[in-house]
């Protein structure tokens, strides 16, 4: 045992903490958003090849089988297929699981904000998480493309600039000489040389991402085409991810396929894809967008403290 | 060749890096909430004690050094090199100015040091978490006062500078935690 008895966070932390779900279930309720609790357990995975999804076993009662259950690392594909079931926008607060994940800003478990709203894009919804984030104390928000900030920071344009550009200034900043594709090359030049600089009193949305970055979101097709996602940065932390919600089944089914063959390419092992989401999206999701916000993280800002875990009442330490 | 994983990476450890070992001072676990995750070190020149940042993808391994930490007591100094032994073969070791940029002003004799040796010499020297060491200079101190909290700046032995508390006289001994340089408290060891 490496920790103590005691919380990670102090009384004064977890009064807080108890207060931003208060401050959550007010506005979602204002808003007629309904709240939902969707299964942590699932027969299928997320594809993601940067997730490493935790799973357990789970006995099937008619046969004494032991059948693979995961953990969610998000719950977004269930709270889609409630939403394309008609349930209207709707909003959860529950537990994630991501394995390997430990650090300053990461516990392998963690709590999620999540919400989904009927008719609305990412703009709508930027807007929406602005007046959220004006309740809890924060500034007004700024909003950049990706673009923007990315070639304000490193001169280089991230849809267009050639891989190899890309790479020798990536290695310039620090990244260890490696076989890279492009993504990796982008996730470094992004998390190393722009988040930290997304700082100052403002939180800050970053809008229009390249399409090898879209994961849900859907491709709008302008020149060069852009993924409809945004991501939250609060003093160069990353504290929420948005989509406006890829409705296409058969472009989500090549989506989670691509991945997969991905995975296999890097070694890592094939999971198994929510062909419940594809049926649902087959079906019909309305058009919406949805977003997840780290609420331990959101915290560690609204209370000034520089570690997640002492946020949270028993960090990874101490359970 | 023995390697590490970056889950494996922590404070302390030692790595090769373009034919140079290197300790870890910092690893910090990078990761967008969809992208690939990394591992953002800071090194230390075992050398030259330059400091570097690095960053692997996470899931990379990297070579080990091949450093050994031994436990040897420090003779004395020539001068220019430090001298060390080990008490159950006897080896001598010389250690240089970068090696013992720790350790130098914490050390008079005898103390057993935690050594890393790389091809048989020591890179770096680290000092015994406590030091037992006389002060040569300080202020007179005020007698009877040791309820105000005040500090003084006081020369230890060796040359280094501590702030001790103000009832704290010349030619005591004190116990001086040497990774913060602080003082602890005085000691009977004369």
């Amino acid at each position: 045992m490496s920790g103590s008895w005691q919380p990670s966070a102090t009384l004064d932390i977890i009064r807080q903490r108890s207060e931003l779900h208060k401050i959550i279930r007010r506005f979602m309720e204002e808003r007629n958003i309904m709240e939902v609790e969707t299964p942590i357990l699932s027969r299928s995975g997320n594809t993601d090849p940067n997730l490493v999804s935790l799973h357990t076993q789970l006995l099937e009662f008619d046969t004494n089988n032991s059948l693979p259950f995961y953990l969610n690392t998000s719950p977004e594909f269930a709270m889609k297929r409630l939403v394309a079931s008609g349930s209207g926008s709707i909003y959860q607060i529950t537990k994630v699981f991501r394995d390997g994940e430990k650090g300053r800003y990461h516990e392998p478990e963690f709590t999620m904000i999540e919400w989904y709203r009927i008719g609305f894009d990412h703009h709508a919804l930027m807007d929406e998480s602005e007046k959220f984030l004006l309740q809890l104390g924060f500034e007004k928000c700024d909003r950049h493309t990706y673009v923007d900030a990315f070639e304000s920071s490193t001169g280089l344009n991230p849809h267009t600039a050639e891989t190899k550009k890309l790479y020798d200034m990536a290695v310039n900043n620090g990244l260890t000489q490696s076989k890279s594709n492009r993504r990796t090359i982008l996730d470094f030049l992004f998390s190393h040389c722009i988040a930290p600089g997304l700082k100052g009193k403002n939180p800050i949305f970053i809008y229009d991402f390249p399409v090898c970055q879209a994961a849900l979101a859907r491709i709008r097709n302008d020149d060069p085409p852009v993924a409809e996602r945004f991501e939250l940065f609060i003093d160069g932390l990353e504290i929420a991810n948005g989509f406006h919600e890829l409705c296409d089944a058969k472009e989500q089914l090549t989506r989670f396929q691509d991945e997969n063959i991905m995975r296999i390419n890097q070694g890592l092992v094939e999971i198994p894809i929510d062909h419940y989401l594809i049926e649902a999206l087959k079906q019909g999701l309305p058009d919406c967008a949805g977003i997840a916000m780290g609420f331990d993280r959101l915290l560690m800002k609204t209370t000034g403290m520089d570690t997640i875990s002492n946020v949270m009442v028993f960090g990874h330490d101490r359970c | 060749m023995a390697t590490y994983n970056t889950s494996e990476f922590r404070s302390g450890l030692k790595l090769m890096i373009d034919g140079d070992p290197y300790a870890i001072l910092e690893n910090e676990f990078v990761k967008p909430g969809k992208g690939q995750a990394f591992n953002r070190v800071r090194l230390r020149n075992l050398k030259n004690g330059r400091v570097l940042e690095r960053t692997y993808k996470s899931g990379e391994s990297v070579e080990a050094a091949d450093v050994m930490d031994v436990k040897l007591q420090y003779l004395y100094n020539d001068g220019e090199m430090w001298h060390f032994m080990d008490t159950d073969s006897y080896d001598q070791y010389m250690a240089d100015e970068t090696a013992m940029v720790d350790a130098a002003q914490w050390i008079k004799g005898e103390e057993e040091c935690e050594v890393t040796l790389w091809n048989g010499s020591p890179l770096t020297v680290a000092p015994p978490k406590f030091a037992i060491l006389k002060i040569s200079e300080t202020d007179p101190g005020l007698r009877g006062d040791t309820a105000t909290g005040g500090t003084k700046p006081a020369k230890l032995e060796t040359g280094a500078m501590i702030k001790v508390p103000l009832f704290v006289e010349e030619g005591e001994t004190v116990r001086v935690d040497t990774r913060t340089a602080e003082y602890m408290s005085r000691s009977k060891d004369k």
